[in-house]
């Protein structure tokens, strides 16, 4: 098998993986497998408290024990090193994240003592000999009971659960629901998730000679996390060389600074040794960001014919006890998107942004994007059952249309482009709607409980600042792009050098992507929020064309030509109506890097930090059928289609990757996955046995399909799809488990839709309607 | 604990080799750890995600249930055993031809399974690759391509895969 393609027609090509070779065969670097010289293991004491005082910390035995190097609590690392949270929005209040508990702790896992020893094993050993003596305190994990009167408080330095309140508001929503014939009320709680990257977070420390510090760190935004360590260790971000090495998955989770790295570094400063810490999958469950965790009150008014007039959402945001520098992201992104695809221009979107004793919360996959999705989908075909329409009709009727973009919202955001009718209909011919529904009326008629469900959505992507791009043609002429776009499994050695081999008319192998390592890229973000290609790719298709005019230049100057008269040829350029004259890339590096060119400053070049100052919104439709055995509550999807339109598609194959990876974790949350605590605070899914991840066996066929409406706002006309599937597919289940349970007069149910909480919604009607 | 060490011998995708371990250590990190073999990977701690997937006198097995000392004697076959020097393995090849991993880390567990799986069922429909894929987890891919890819693979291999499932 080989890579080697003709330069012209690689975008748009289902060019197979450049980084697999090396990962099928067991040859990837992941942080765990960086093995050092006289590396010392960290591992931690965790609170199992949710909410308790620190009496008295007795490390006696642990200091004690052979192989042990030293031994770490709150109290001896003093106040100055916590982690940096970034006020993202204006007021919100930041309690104390120390790198260990001082004093107290707020949640389950929240780390006690530090241990480092010569083995993994020692140090875990030598940490569960470390006598804690806790004082329990009143726990709350759920958000909308910490606002109640006289709930215990989750951080007690505060005199309030909630950290910030904000609000986006459009048009006059008062006049618009004075208006209404008919308002929609709701109340939708989307569950609390586990990223549940495969690999666990972790990281390496390692002091140099020369008194820099190198750390490889399972990262999804290298730069980002230099500069909160830096901060939060009270050391020179220039003297930091962080890595990302082969990153096992993040979904989001691996994009802050955690506490666990800025201590890895502190006490390999300390020590003069490199020190490991490598996350349990017990460890993960109660310290990496989770997701979801918002609870909506919405109200939407409507016309009788179906008009959307005006829309009030109040989100309670489960924010967990501490901040990460991302926490508040979530709920800020469910804000900006609260009115979907609908021209609703009267809204009123609050955010409570609440404290609990939970693991933080935080970006995962969709980050807001399918809270907001699932609330305003179920809200619209609340509005079609309660006004008798078609939930098409209803839907259509409110749709941005495509003439109106580039559009601004009630929440005073704009899309670029979009066309969601267009989507809707590919979405309804790949599923054979009409037989669908002619399926589930057969099926209703036999007593059957069948629903088909529908959503439309958008995906915005890009955004988060900048992204960075260096194209440089190297001496021999072969080239290197340096992003800021640090892959963590999305392929980008392979989408970019796709671009970069086409607009360089090159071979991909003349190509080289890096990325993820703070010493060789320029200042970078990072991969998250499906803003690689947009950004990424953005900020790398500028560079190029910036090459390309300054080579056009020399190679104009080695043949005596006028630049003008230079065009681009597979393998550098030619002279416009004489072909066969042709100057190569290394022809033109040669002369870049060697004699000098008059009135051209030497080199090959050019770094770009691309802000478009605007994201790109991506959009689809997806369609479900659900069956629910009437006797068990078991749900079966029969039936899933995807329309996802992300404008151009730079490689379907990995497009179709991420549109399955993002379903499969949409389905995930629609009928098995949520993070409980009990009754105390105490962690109730901790681990793999009960928390249901989904496995092979739980996907159903998907069927896929697409529309492509270019972003006029991209120099590649992309926008991203990361998120898209597990937007739409949650909302598209939902709606359809609720149309199968139509019959029962079942308003709604929250995810995920798990046998025994179906089961106990059709038993409770089955008692009323015995009475 | 040091003083209990115990003495092994086992075979490692086809060499011998002798150790002392601690008694308490896992199979999966004595791979990694004592001969470098990183290829194995270890994503859980409760036997669930199955990253630490290898062959076991022939058997898939995962890595972390297993004590080093439980190997004594064995023949072990990790990720870095599959195939020969620069050609991969038909189920390699068939995750990388049918974009079966995306982050990778999951990827060699799913190989040695899959390979499992065709040593002992070489015609297999989607329902049985899904099942011989329940104890390994992927949070990437949705498993769609990573059936697909095993089925290119027995295919491949001589195999006739039967397309869609029985159900």
């Amino acid at each position: 098998m080989t890579t080697e393609h003709t330069p012209s027609g690689l975008i748009g090509a289902s060019i197979r993986r450049v980084e697999d070779p090396v990962l099928v065969a067991g040859k990837g670097c992941y942080t765990d497998d960086i093995q050092l010289p006289r590396m010392l293991h960290l591992a931690f004491l965790r609170s199992p408290y949710p909410h308790a005082k620190v009496i008295s910390i007795n490390t006696t035995a642990a200091k004690a024990m052979p192989g042990v190097e030293a031994v770490l609590t709150g109290a001896e690392l003093g106040e100055r090193l916590s982690v940096p949270a970034i006020p993202m929005v204006p007021g919100m209040k930041i309690p104390p994240h120390p790198l260990l508990a001082r004093g107290a702790v707020h949640a389950a896992g929240t780390p006690v003592a530090a241990v480092v020893a010569e083995s993994r094993a020692v140090a875990q050993d030598a940490a569960s000999a470390i006598d804690v003596e806790y004082e329990a305190l009143p726990a709350v994990t759920n958000a909308e009971k910490a606002l109640e009167p006289g709930a215990p408080l989750a951080r007690e330095e505060l005199d309030t659960n909630i950290c910030y309140i904000a609000t986006k508001k459009g048009g006059d929503v008062e006049k618009a629901f004075a208006q209404a014939d008919h308002i929609v009320r709701m109340h939708i709680a989307s569950p609390r998730l586990v990223a549940m990257a495969i690999e666990p977070r972790g990281v390496v420390a390692k002091p140099e000679p020369t008194g820099d510090l190198t750390v490889w760190i399972s990262t999804q935004s290298p730069h980002r996390v230099r500069a909160d360590l830096a901060t939060a260790i009270s050391f020179p971000e220039h003297r930091i060389r962080v890595i990302a090495p082969d990153v096992g998955g993040g979904f989001g989770s691996k994009g802050p600074l955690y506490q666990e790295y800025a201590l890895a570094c502190h006490l390999a400063l300390k020590l003069g040794r490199p020190v490991k810490w490598i996350s349990t999958r017990s460890e993960d469950f109660v310290t990496t960001n989770q997701g979801r965790d918002q609870a909506m009150t919405s109200e939407l008014a409507l016309k009788r014919d179906g008009t959307m007039l005006g829309l009030k959402v109040r989100v309670v945001a489960n924010l967990g006890a501490y901040l990460q520098s991302n926490t508040a992201g979530p709920p800020q992104r469910m804000m900006a998107m609260a009115p979907g695809c609908y021209q609703i221009q009267n809204c009123h979107v609050e955010v409570v942004a609440v404290f609990t004793n939970t693991v933080s919360t935080g970006p995962y996959r969709g980050a807001g994007r399918p809270e907001s999705v699932l609330n305003i989908e179920r809200l619209i075909d609340k509005a079609a059952r309660d006004l008798g329409m078609d939930r098409l009709e209803i839907r259509r009727k409110n749709f941005i249309r495509p003439e109106q973009f580039p559009y601004r919202t009630g929440v005073n955001v704009e899309y670029d482009s979009g066309d969601y009718e267009k989507s809707l209909a590919e979405a309804l011919r790949l599923s054979g709607y009409e037989n669908l529904i002619r399926q589930r009326d057969e099926a209703r008629a036999r007593g059957e409980l069948v629903g088909v469900g529908i959503s439309t959505f958008v995906e915005p992507s890009g955004g988060a600042g900048f992204e960075s791009g260096t194209v440089r043609v190297e001496r021999t002429g072969e080239i290197t792009v340096l992003t800021g776009s640090s892959s963590h499994g999305q392929g980008h050695e392979t989408v970019f050098a796709q671009i970069a081999a086409e607009k360089m008319r090159v071979s991909m192998e003349h190509v080289a992507i890096r990325h993820g390592d703070t010493l060789a890229v320029q200042q970078g973000v990072g991969t998250f929020g499906s803003r690689s290609a947009v950004m990424g790719g953005g900020a790398m298709a500028i560079a190029i064309d910036r090459v390309v005019e300054k080579a056009r230049r020399i190679a104009g100057n080695l043949v005596e030509a006028a630049p003008e008269d230079i065009v681009q040829a597979d393998g550098g350029f030619a002279v416009a109506g004489v072909p066969e004259k042709k100057i190569t890339w290394r022809q033109i590096a040669a002369a870049a890097y060697g004699r000098p060119v008059p009135g051209i400053e030497p080199g090959l070049q050019e770094t770009v930090f691309f802000d478009p100052r605007r994201e790109a919104w991506g959009f689809g439709a997806h369609v479900a059928l659900v069956q629910i055995d009437r006797e068990t509550g078991t749900p079966t999807l029969e039936k899933l289609v995807l329309v996802d339109d992300c404008g151009v598609i730079i490689n379907p194959m990995i497009v179709e990757g991420q549109v399955h990876g993002g379903v499969a974790q949409g389905l995930g949350e629609a009928f098995r996955e949520q993070m409980l605590y009990g009754d105390e605070g105490e962690v109730l899914t901790g681990s793999l046995m009960n928390y249901a991840v989904p496995r092979a066996s739980d996907m159903p066929p998907l069927i896929l399909g697409e529309t492509v409406t270019p972003n006029p706002f991209n120099p590649l006309g992309v926008k991203g799809v990361g998120e898209a599937g597990c937007n739409g597919a949650p909302p598209a289940v939902a709606n359809a488990v609720m149309d199968a349970l139509a019959p029962l007069d079942i308003d709604h149910i929250d995810m995920p839709y798990t046998a025994p909480k179906l089961w106990e919604a059709i038993r409770a009607h089955q008692e009323k309607t015995k009475k | 604990m040091k003083d209990e060490s115990i003495a092994i011998s086992l075979s490692v995708n086809g060499v011998k080799h002798e150790a002392v371990v601690e008694p308490r250590t896992l199979l999966v990190y004595f791979l990694r750890e004592h001969l470098g073999l990183t290829g194995t990977h270890v994503g859980c701690d409760t036997s669930q995600c199955g990253a630490c997937t290898i062959h076991f006198n022939g058997r898939a097995v995962k890595s972390c249930t297993i004590l080093a000392v439980q190997a004594n004697g064995a023949a072990i076959t990790t990720i870095e055993g599959l195939g020969r020097e620069g050609v991969l393995h038909p189920v390699q090849e068939g995750f990388r031809e049918k974009h079966g991993l995306q982050c990778g880390y999951c990827t060699p567990g799913m190989i040695m399974s899959g390979v499992s799986l065709l040593q002992t069922n070489p015609n297999p429909t989607d329902e049985e690759i899904k099942h011989a894929l329940e104890g390994n987890l992927c949070r990437c891919t949705g498993y769609v391509n990573i059936v697909e890819a095993v089925k290119w693979a027995a295919e491949k291999m001589g195999g006739k895969p039967q397309g869609k499932g029985k159900n």
